[in-house]
């Protein structure tokens, strides 16, 4: 028998979990690598196509992927507690659905929007809810939370349905320009004060600190007296609002509501995260990563758009490659014995 | 009496019996088995044949689970063999042959099994959370699937293929008999050997059963390749029934079925209690319910809707906090009063 002290070599820094024991810059390490992806792959793109070294390109990854930010930066926060929401896609198809079929009734927009907004955040306190006090895990809680949107959009129609209001039409076709002939969409300024706001709540206030707290570990943050229970609540309510909204962002995009629509949106939102540098076992990431996350998505499909020759499943592929790559330098980052 | 209320197949099974008995109601001849051609024919022989491959994927799902595992990967690895196997067929030189039928099959597996493997890889070696590591490949399958079909549904023509999963011998459909050959295997493999207990011992604490000098690894290993070999012969079964490749749809939420199915079988997620007729139980409780609601005339858009209500009150009732609650009803155990002793 080894004397006791080989059993349990002294802890390291580096052993420990999480980005966060690391010292200086490197807790930012992952999400500087996602950037330096995304400038790389800027570059190549720029070096291959030469219309693709513009700055339009770089405005249209905001307009095209508004939806996919505000998806990104709820899942940020409940992914930081290490819960998971696979509602979110079947969320926004059902803001979309109830969107159009009220506005198809004739009803105004200022009453549909704050209900699809009250909609979605009432279904994410509800799973919140379960998860809390009926201690289920979030995985299945929240897969039943996507059968029964999904089906909720079903009942709904089966059918499209187009969006023919005035409101919803000029904010699908509004261009805000910026300096030269560069321009973005309204969409994506709802997105960039959704992200500013996030970025606040999740940095600057107790909430935001109870919610790493609770990713680091639960129980110690029960046993300083931080509100578990509620901050556990709220960042499923938080998840539940970002999809209304993205919701109405991705109908001002589509002009329509679809039963189908944003189907496997769930997860290209927790590949966003992953990518943008987030544990998945909680506690250590940053909302700002998930928007880089969404951009390195965006900038792959805007690739294969360019190519041509591509079809489009090598999307899937290549997300899924991505995916494997930063969970394995995640692993690289967080040594954990299993 | 008291056994057998404790015991947890109870429920589901009256569960089960239930949807059967409020089916027979709605329709006289629902429980009614005729022979036709040599064949049984009826609605309880349909639930057999189409939820046979959810059977399959929930019991490898089943053991994943039992090592406090999940698999997200099952749908994907279903429209991968499927489309393996209908375009190897596809562009053979006799498409119709039994040997072409075969080796498309062998080949699917095969296919199924590498995948298992890696996704067993990236579990028990790499470390990586189950539910992370299997999205990957639920992510890259699809596309993977599309680019072996070309993005087309590719459709065949081959008796022999066909019967996988449309067929029938012994008067049962073929898909359940294949469906119980694997339960058989799985059942006699786990019970009568070490292995289930050790997959239950990996599942309550992998690092005490390390220390206890099993190979926890290995073990992790072994059952996500047997989840993705069953998604793998479903996939076959799924593909054949329609003589088609569906990259897109094939197996579409099946992984999610899968794990109701296990749920609702009395697996716990939590990893360690398993039982193979809970989760085979479980499943047909899922298929007899999509059978209702056609039988009941319920608008088929509502199923989702009526399944997410079901699912979420079998996980309620499940909870530990609801048990807590529902004890409090039941007249307290008779202890020893010195067990009152302050802890």
């Amino acid at each position: 028998m080894s004397p006791l002290s080989t059993l349990t070599p002294p802890l390291k820094k580096s052993s420990a979990i999480g980005y966060g024991r690391l010292r200086g810059g490197a807790r930012y390490a992952p999400t500087l690598a996602t950037l330096g992806l995304f400038l790389a792959m800027f570059a190549v793109g720029a070096g291959m196509y030469p219309s693709f070294l513009s700055g339009q390109v770089l405005l249209n990854l905001f307009i095209d992927n508004t939806f996919l930010t505000v998806l990104a930066v709820g899942m940020t926060f409940v992914i930081l507690t290490g819960g998971i929401d696979l509602s979110v896609g079947a969320v926004v198809a059902l803001s979309m659905m109830v969107c159009a079929s009220l506005l198809q009734a004739g009803w105004n927009p200022s009453m549909v929007i704050p209900l699809v907004i009250l909609i979605g955040g009432g279904l994410g306190t509800l799973m919140g809810l379960v998860i809390q006090y009926f201690d289920i895990q979030p995985f299945i809680v929240t897969l039943a939370g996507m059968f029964l949107a999904r089906g909720l959009c079903y009942v709904i129609s089966l059918d499209s349905i187009p969006v023919t209001d005035p409101f919803f039409t000029s904010m699908a076709q509004a261009r805000i320009p910026l300096a030269g002939d560069l321009f973005i969409s309204p969409g994506v300024l709802i997105a960039v004060a959704v992200v500013a706001v996030a970025f606040f709540i999740l940095h600057h206030t107790r909430f935001g600190r109870t919610v790493y707290a609770l990713g680091g570990n639960e129980h110690s943050a029960m046993l300083m007296g931080l509100n578990v229970k509620g901050t556990k609540v709220a960042v499923y309510a938080v998840s539940g609002l970002c999809s209304a909204v993205a919701g109405l962002l991705f109908s001002f995009y589509s002009l329509s509501g679809y039963s189908l629509a944003a189907q496997g949106m769930e997860l290209d939102a927790i590949a966003a995260v992953v990518i943008g540098g987030t544990l998945l076992t909680g506690g250590t990431g940053y909302v700002l990563g998930s928007v880089v996350g969404v951009l390195v998505l965006g900038i792959v499909q805007t690739f294969i758009a360019y190519d041509g020759t591509l079809s489009s499943w090598w999307t899937k592929i290549v997300i899924g490659g991505l995916l494997l790559v930063f969970i394995l330098l995640q692993r690289l980052f967080s040594r954990k014995t299993y | 009496m008291k056994s057998l209320l404790k015991n947890r197949l109870t429920w589901p099974l009256v569960a089960l019996l239930a949807l059967l008995a409020l089916n027979q109601v709605f329709r006289a001849d629902f429980l009614a088995l005729r022979m036709q051609d040599g064949h049984l024919y009826g609605s309880l022989i349909d639930i057999l044949r189409n939820g046979a491959p959810t059977v399959l994927i929930a019991l490898g799902m089943t053991l994943v689970v039992a090592t406090r595992g999940i698999d997200l990967s099952v749908g994907a690895i279903v429209a991968i063999a499927g489309a393996i196997s209908c375009s190897y067929i596809a562009s053979s030189s006799d498409p119709s042959s039994l040997a072409t039928a075969g080796t498309a099959a062998a080949i699917a597996v095969v296919a199924g099994l590498a995948l298992g493997v890696w996704n067993g890889f990236l579990v028990s070696v790499i470390g990586v959370q189950p539910i992370i590591a299997t999205l990957v490949l639920m992510t890259a399958g699809r596309g993977v699937a599309q680019l072996v079909t070309g993005g087309q549904i590719v459709s065949v023509s081959n008796d022999h293929y066909k019967s996988i999963g449309a067929g029938y011998a012994f008067t049962l459909p073929i898909s359940i008999l294949i469906t119980a050959a694997v339960f058989v295997l799985a059942a006699v493999l786990t019970r009568r050997t070490a292995l289930g207990t050790l997959i239950e011992a990996v599942g309550i604490n992998p690092v005490a059963s390390r220390l206890a000098g099993i190979r926890a690894r290995n073990i992790i290993w072994i059952v996500y390749v047997f989840s993705a070999l069953c998604a793998a012969i479903a996939g076959l079964m799924i593909s054949s029934n329609v003589t088609a490749a569906d990259a897109n749809n094939a197996g579409l939420y099946i992984e999610m079925d899968a794990i109701l199915a296990v749920v609702i079988g009395g697996t716990s997620l939590a990893g360690g209690r398993y039982s193979l007729v809970g989760t085979v139980i479980g499943a047909f409780i899922i298929q007899t319910l999509t059978t209702t609601v056609y039988t009941l005339g319920i608008p088929p858009e509502v199923t989702l809707v009526f399944k997410a209500l079901v699912v979420l009150s079998v996980c309620l009732l499940q909870a530990p906090a609801a048990r807590n609650a529902l004890r409090r009803f039941r007249p307290a155990p008779k202890l020893p009063a010195k067990e009152k002793v302050a802890i």
